[in-house]
């Protein structure tokens, strides 16, 4: 098998369908190994890989029937902690989204936030939301991926969280337009979802302020 | 060239002397106990007002220098307890006037990044900082430290410090949870918070009291809660060192210090084929000679203040700053 991607929390492995699935099968899957961490105690390193491993499988298969392209699951496997995987074709969004002409750009961040509304109005969040999540393929879908912090979670909190942590991701790795970027992605994201979307808006710039390092009531004498 | 910097962000009042060339010539700490409870910032800040003439004599004697010879003042103007950064501001201030000197202001953070850069030798780590008043993950990118993940409550420093109150262990807490954690066998299981790179410790901390009231014992909880903890920040640390592809990791502020911590973050850097730093004590904890290195820094590569623009900033982000030097 070879070696594609070593994440964070993940190793992901690109193999013959074939090999790994059925021999009749043809084309390529990707094998998404959680691996064992040295560095966690062998309690909680359990814990965390069997409990991502069943809710990323779960939350990929109900994505993709809420309308948000994800990868097919083939393959569960809960004692080695593996999926068996669609692979899906295309560029990272998080490579090629700085590079785009901003109409496109634009197009691209509406349909962004139109998918994340679709996640959210089935009651899930992506819990990492961030432009390596996502993928664009030759055909304009773009899938989103690696829900191994997803969570099933109808909260406005939830739901706020998801938000923030997107427009965080944008100011990280793609400060020149996150604003832009940010702004068509809740305007495809209240256009699908409504009016209800506003408080969700509300919360994600409330869970802004809270934050630690967040200008606020700082006194005009110093 | 000759920088004076002077910390005053928290507990600490330090004042650090640094040439050009990156030595360090003085670094003397004066460090605020609370009789009891936590910092409080008004007391801190007063501490730091009664000790910053002893503190400012005895770095330029421990340097062998005359006040004369200082070429420009730094200081921490955030982030920070308002009281305490007014207090060092202040001081900053008088000096610059005095020695009729130019007086710059420092990002606290930015300064434990830059002295563990100078003295380890890290040329562009991802760091985890870590402390009683902040927890995040930085990388530097265009022109800035950019921040990939912090906390969204309260910092690891002040979870274990208020965890360790609350079961009646004394200030700073840190040491001791880690002191008993050593004991700790059973592992119970704690909320484990990340929130894509971001974490969260209150609800943590909350169920760690919790789970001392119902009896559970004190060093198994002491283990668990670290373990559950320093297992969240290593891996958002992991997860911004897998996202910018870089080839260090340094640990700093004054929870480095826990031997733990270190040998989590030493096991995920090998894992990563990365290089792993840690500055000594005494640069990890908050001291002047972060400020005047990274004061130092920011001077001469063009950054210039007037004095009516020293103004602090409690909540001063790390990634505001425009960093010149790099």
């Amino acid at each position: 098998m070879s070696l594609i991607k070593k994440g964070a929390e993940a190793n992901l492995y690109l193999e013959d369908f074939s090999k790994v699935l059925h021999p009749a099968g043809a084309g390529k899957v990707i094998v998404k190994h959680r691996v064992s961490k040295e560095y966690r105690v062998p309690q909680l390193d359990l814990r965390l890989r069997e409990s991502r491993t069943a809710l990323e499988a779960r939350l990929l298969a109900d994505a993709k029937v809420a309308g948000v392209p994800t990868p097919a699951v083939y393959e569960v496997d809960r004692t080695g902690m593996r999926l068996v995987l669609e692979f899906v074709e295309g560029e990272r969004v998080k490579s090629v989204l700085d590079k785009l002409k901003p109409a496109q750009r634009h197009k691209l961040c509406r349909l962004i936030g139109m998918q994340i509304a679709r996640l959210h109005k089935a009651g899930m969040v992506h819990g990492d939301l961030t432009t390596s999540n996502m993928i664009l393929t030759k055909n304009g879908k773009v899938y989103f991926v690696d829900f191994g912090l997803g969570e099933y979670d109808r909260s406005l909190e939830a739901r706020g969280v998801d938000l923030h942590l997107l427009k965080r991701a944008l100011q990280s790795t793609h400060f020149r337009i996150a604003d832009k970027a940010y702004a068509a992605i809740i305007a495809g994201y209240r256009d699908e979802l409504g009016k209800s979307a506003d408080d969700i808006i509300r919360r994600a710039e409330e869970i802004e302020r809270r934050g630690r390092y967040v200008p606020r009531e700082e006194r005009t004498w110093t | 060239m000759i920088c004076l910097g002077i910390e005053g962000t928290a507990h600490t009042f330090g004042i650090g002397i640094v040439d050009s060339r990156g030595n360090i010539l003085a670094n003397v700490t004066k460090t605020y106990l609370p009789k009891q409870g936590g910092i409080h910032p008004r007391e801190a800040a007063q501490f730091h007002a009664a000790n910053a003439k002893t503190a400012l004599v005895e770095a330029l004697k421990s340097a062998k220098l005359k006040a004369r010879d200082i070429d420009l003042v730094a200081f921490s103007a955030g982030p920070g307890l308002g009281p305490c950064l007014r207090t060092a501001a202040t001081a900053a201030r008088a000096l610059a006037c005095w020695l009729d000197v130019p007086i710059i202001s420092v990002n606290h953070c930015i300064a434990h990044i830059e002295i563990g850069r100078l003295i380890e030798g890290a040329k562009d780590p991802v760091t985890l900082y870590v402390s009683g008043g902040n927890t995040q993950v930085i990388a530097f990118d265009a022109g800035r430290y950019r921040v990939f993940g912090e906390t969204l409550d309260i910092p690891i420093g002040n979870c274990l410090d208020v965890f360790a109150r609350e079961v009646g262990l004394p200030h700073p807490g840190g040491p001791q949870v880690e002191r008993l954690a050593r004991e700790g066998e059973n592992y119970i299981p704690l909320p484990y918070v990340v929130k894509g790179m971001d974490l969260s410790f209150s609800g943590l901390m909350t169920e760690a009291v919790r789970k001392y009231k119902d009896g559970a014992d004190l060093r198994d909880i002491c283990f668990s809660l670290q373990e559950t903890a320093f297992a969240a920040l290593v891996e958002v640390t992991e997860r911004a060192l897998a996202h910018t592809e870089k080839r260090e990791v340094m640990l700093t502020g004054g929870v480095a210090a826990n031997q733990r911590l270190r040998e989590m973050m030493r096991l995920m850097a090998e894992e990563h084929g990365a290089r792993f730093y840690v500055p000594p004590r005494e640069f990890c904890q908050d001291c002047g000679a972060n400020i005047a290195w990274t004061g130092l820094l920011a001077y001469t590569h063009g950054a210039r203040q007037r004095l009516e623009e020293t103004v602090v900033r409690q909540r001063w982000r790390t990634d505001e700053v425009d960093i010149l030097w790099r």
